[in-house]
């Protein structure tokens, strides 16, 4: 018999059994559901049809997010609906508006990520909680509503795509080029429903910080999710959240039967994802000069502190250029803080950019950073679908936090390296 | 099960935010949702739907987004039924979970013979599009037996209430 994947060993591990296959349908058992305000509302009108009990309060997190404070009568409504179930249900683990920030940020800041958990969550970024060797799922409000009254849901194990990344990361290139890299390569239809783990010497040396960025964009590919490879700094984040479930190691056995790919990213230039799909990736330089109107630090992909302070060193003794306005989200009340601690929020002002409360809002054009007919943004997300962020006739450009920094300050698509120290 | 309709053709990587823009997802009223499908990429999509029919899609249908709104919109639109080449996977779920019959066909080279605004009947259990007119018939592969079972009772949240009866 051939090891098991890591996406196995979970599987099995939340359907109690000593092996599940590959292709196999399973009901697993899920150890955390997070709803939002966008997609939460509806989770809760299906599940009110079939239960009137949620199967378990403490495993359930409700994040409000997408639209953070309300900019809408309709999206505040949602909001309230969301408060009178958590208040119902009993539901403890509840960020209110000022207390938590982007989801699938809070479930990283509170512990929630442990490895060999299985997070269910009513948002495609929920392979986010790979990063530290949990396994993050996205689905719809139904299949959160079952969830909610059942605690279970049906899944297909899936097969494995292996990805080894090596080399040592130069001056300017960071985790998203990477991350952004392997869309690049795999396409975006290139994983559906498979999983891809992450290992390599590249990977070992990100921060779990950068490793939530390379998950993140696990979806980009079609992913079902993403993994990290755990190892003693995703151990030591399960051992400080204090929710260690027994499966530490959450990586594939060498003999699992799998699909691999290399990278070496020794030479990797800053990249930059064009309109309109992810994985259209090209290096900086091959597009430096396009003109912007909007740059877009933020997002559940690139809103840490890491993100900001990188961004803040290019600001620093520089303006913002005069036809472009600098849009900072923070990606949570905690980065928000830390950022205004350490002086990262008044280098940001300073140079001229603003600065709005953690939410999703701009990434996906619902809020505080919409582009009109024609504009071009170039933003730190994770999308860049026609209309993602605004008029159908923008345009946004992906790259790394400190490309966004860089194009603020020239006023037009540059290769950060020319700016770094 | 089988399902007529006209067939809109779309092509490859259709994501979940031209379907329905982020800007529409403050409800879940399924008029609404209908009213602004396509909106952006395809504004005549509700009307060529409202009759009943078809999508027949190339690859990676439904990429993107986790929103369900986006299966709703369709459906309540008039599209019955979905047949790609590949679908992207929270979408897959959503349309199933909402009983709506998502296909992948098993055409190896373009979908041109399959064209816009024909009639055409699906056979879901058995996986086969049909052409009204001409006859011609295009192979699908069979939903797995569990999916067609929460497809005939009309979604997810049906099935799970007949399971529990």
């Amino acid at each position: 018999m051939t090891g098991l994947t890591a996406i196995q060993k979970v599987v099995s591990r939340k359907t109690g059994r000593p092996r599940v296959e590959v292709g196999e349908i399973v009901e697993a058992k899920v150890d955390f559901l997070m709803l939002h305000e966008v997609t939460g509302p509806l989770a809760v009108e299906e599940f009110e049809k079939i239960s009137g009990k949620v199967w378990d309060p403490s495993r359930v997190i409700v994040v409000f997010d997408h639209d953070v404070p309300p900019s809408t009568i309709d999206l505040a409504s949602q909001m309230k609906r969301m408060r009178s179930f958590v208040k119902k249900h009993g539901i403890s683990n509840f960020f209110e508006i000022g207390r938590g920030g982007i989801a699938h940020q809070v479930l990283f800041e509170e512990g929630f990520d442990v490895p060999g958990c299985l997070i269910v969550g009513a948002d495609s970024h929920t392979c986010t909680a790979g990063a530290t060797g949990a396994v993050g799922i996205g689905v719809g409000s139904t299949d959160a509503a079952v969830v909610l009254a059942t605690g279970e849901i049906w899944l297909r194990v899936p097969e494995t795509l292996l990805v080894e990344v090596k080399g040592r990361l130069g001056k300017g290139v960071f985790a998203k080029d990477v991350a952004l890299s392997i869309v690049g390569k795999i396409g975006s239809n290139g994983a559906t429903y498979k999983t891809l783990e992450y290992t390599g010497e590249t990977v070992s040396l990100m921060s779990l910080s950068e490793r939530l960025t390379l998950a993140n964009l696990s979806v980009e590919t079609g992913a079902k999710t993403g993994i990290v490879q755990t190892d003693s700094k995703s151990i030591e984040y399960a051992e400080r959240s204090g929710r260690c479930v027994g499966l530490l190691e959450v990586r594939s056995d060498p003999d699992a039967d799998l699909e691999r790919i290399e990278m070496d990213v020794s030479n990797l230039e800053p990249v930059i994802s064009l309109p309109h799909s992810v994985d259209n990736v090209k290096p900086v330089s091959e597009v430096e000069g396009i003109q912007i109107d909007q740059a877009f630090l933020g997002s559940c992909t690139n809103g840490r502190l890491d993100d900001l302070l990188v961004a803040s060193k290019i600001l620093r003794g520089r303006r913002i250029a005069p036809n472009v306005r600098l849009v900072v989200s923070p990606a949570s009340v905690k980065v928000y803080a830390e950022a205004l601690r350490t002086g990262i929020i008044e280098e940001i002002v300073r140079a001229g950019g603003i600065v709005t409360s953690p939410t999703c809002g701009a990434c996906l054009g619902m809020s505080r950073g919409v582009l009109a007919e024609g504009e071009v943004a170039v933003s730190s997300s994770n999308r860049n679908f026609i209309g993602r962020m605004g008029d159908k006739r923008s345009k946004v450009f992906l790259a790394s936090p400190a490309t966004v920094a860089a194009s603020a300050v020239e006023g037009r698509i540059t290769d950060p390296r020319r700016l770094l120290s | 099960m089988k399902i007529r309709g006209r067939i809109i053709r779309l092509g490859d990587n259709v994501d979940t935010d031209v379907i329905i823009p982020a800007r529409y997802l403050v409800t879940h009223d399924a008029e609404v949702l209908a009213k602004h499908v396509f909106e952006d990429y395809y504004p005549e999509f509700r009307a060529k739907a409202s009759g009943g029919a078809i999508i027949v899609a190339g690859e990676n249908f439904g990429l993107g987004s986790s929103r369900e709104h986006a299966v709703i919109a369709l459906k309540h639109s008039g599209v019955k039924a979905i047949v790609a080449k590949s679908f992207a996977r929270i979408f897959y779920r959503n349309s199933i979970n909402l009983g709506l019959p998502a296909l992948v066909i098993r055409e190896a080279g373009g979908l041109e013979r399959l064209k816009d605004g024909a009639e055409a009947e699906l056979d879901v259990a058995n996986g086969v599009l049909t052409i009204i007119k001409t006859g011609e018939k295009f192979s699908c592969d069979k939903m797995p037996e569990f999916m067609m079972k929460i497809i005939e009772a009309g979604g997810l949240i049906n099935y799970f209430l007949s399971k529990r009866e």
